[in-house]
């Protein structure tokens, strides 16, 4: 082959090679993570609806925001007698679909392995949302917000 | 000499992909936490400059 072709072709593959990866950027950089599956919108739905009965005990100081994107049991002394009963099971059950919600969002995006980073970015996220006067576990014990 | 930039080309396209897939896209993650907490918390959005602010009524932060 004569010089100059072989050196034209040279080029050629060296701006394939730099440019592969900026392609590859492109179609897959950053896309959105899907949180409008069926599993997804039904925990939600169920916090959402259990959040109506929570939203007091936020307020008062009787349950938290833990470092790990769940709540708990703060201070008993500061529920109305007629909740304390009720409220290791509500306590449960929200906790309960929050762990739902971090696994179905990493299973539904098809990377099971987000799961843990899925619910550090929540449990961010939910404190940086909290509303003042809330209670968040920081790293040597319960803050005021 | 072909062969060798075949060679090339061929683990630059792969270490692209592998990069990508074990990337966290943590900038989405936190999009979608934002969405799924305000919707869980009934969080109103502000009022922004831009349009006429009817609503007022934001929970305290």
């Amino acid at each position: 082959m004569k010089k100059w072709i072989k050196q034209r072709i040279k080029l050629l593959v060296a701006c394939c090679v730099l440019l592969t990866p900026l392609m590859a950027q492109q179609a897959f950089a950053a896309p959105d993570l899907d949180i409008n599956t069926p599993a997804i919108s039904a925990i939600k739905n169920s916090m959402q609806a259990r959040h109506t009965s929570l939203a007091p005990h936020y307020a008062s100081g009787a349950i938290g925001l833990t470092s790990s994107g769940q709540i708990a049991v703060r201070d008993a002394t500061a529920l109305p007698l007629k909740d304390r009963q009720g409220i290791n099971g509500l306590v449960a059950a929200e906790n309960a679909d929050r762990s739902a919600l971090y696994k179905e969002i990493a299973n539904g995006n098809g990377h099971p392995e987000w799961e843990g980073e899925i619910r550090s970015t929540f449990a961010n996220r939910w404190i940086d949302k909290a509303q003042t006067g809330w209670w968040y576990q920081g790293a040597n014990g319960w803050i005021k917000k | 000499m072909f062969k060798s930039f075949s060679v090339l080309l061929l683990l630059a396209a792969l270490s692209a992909c592998v990069t990508i897939n074990i990337y966290f896209p943590a900038a989405a993650a936190e999009k979608a936490a934002d969405k799924i907490i305000d919707e869980v918390w009934q969080i109103q959005p502000d009022a922004k400059p831009a349009e006429s602010g009817t609503k007022n009524t934001t929970p305290a932060k």
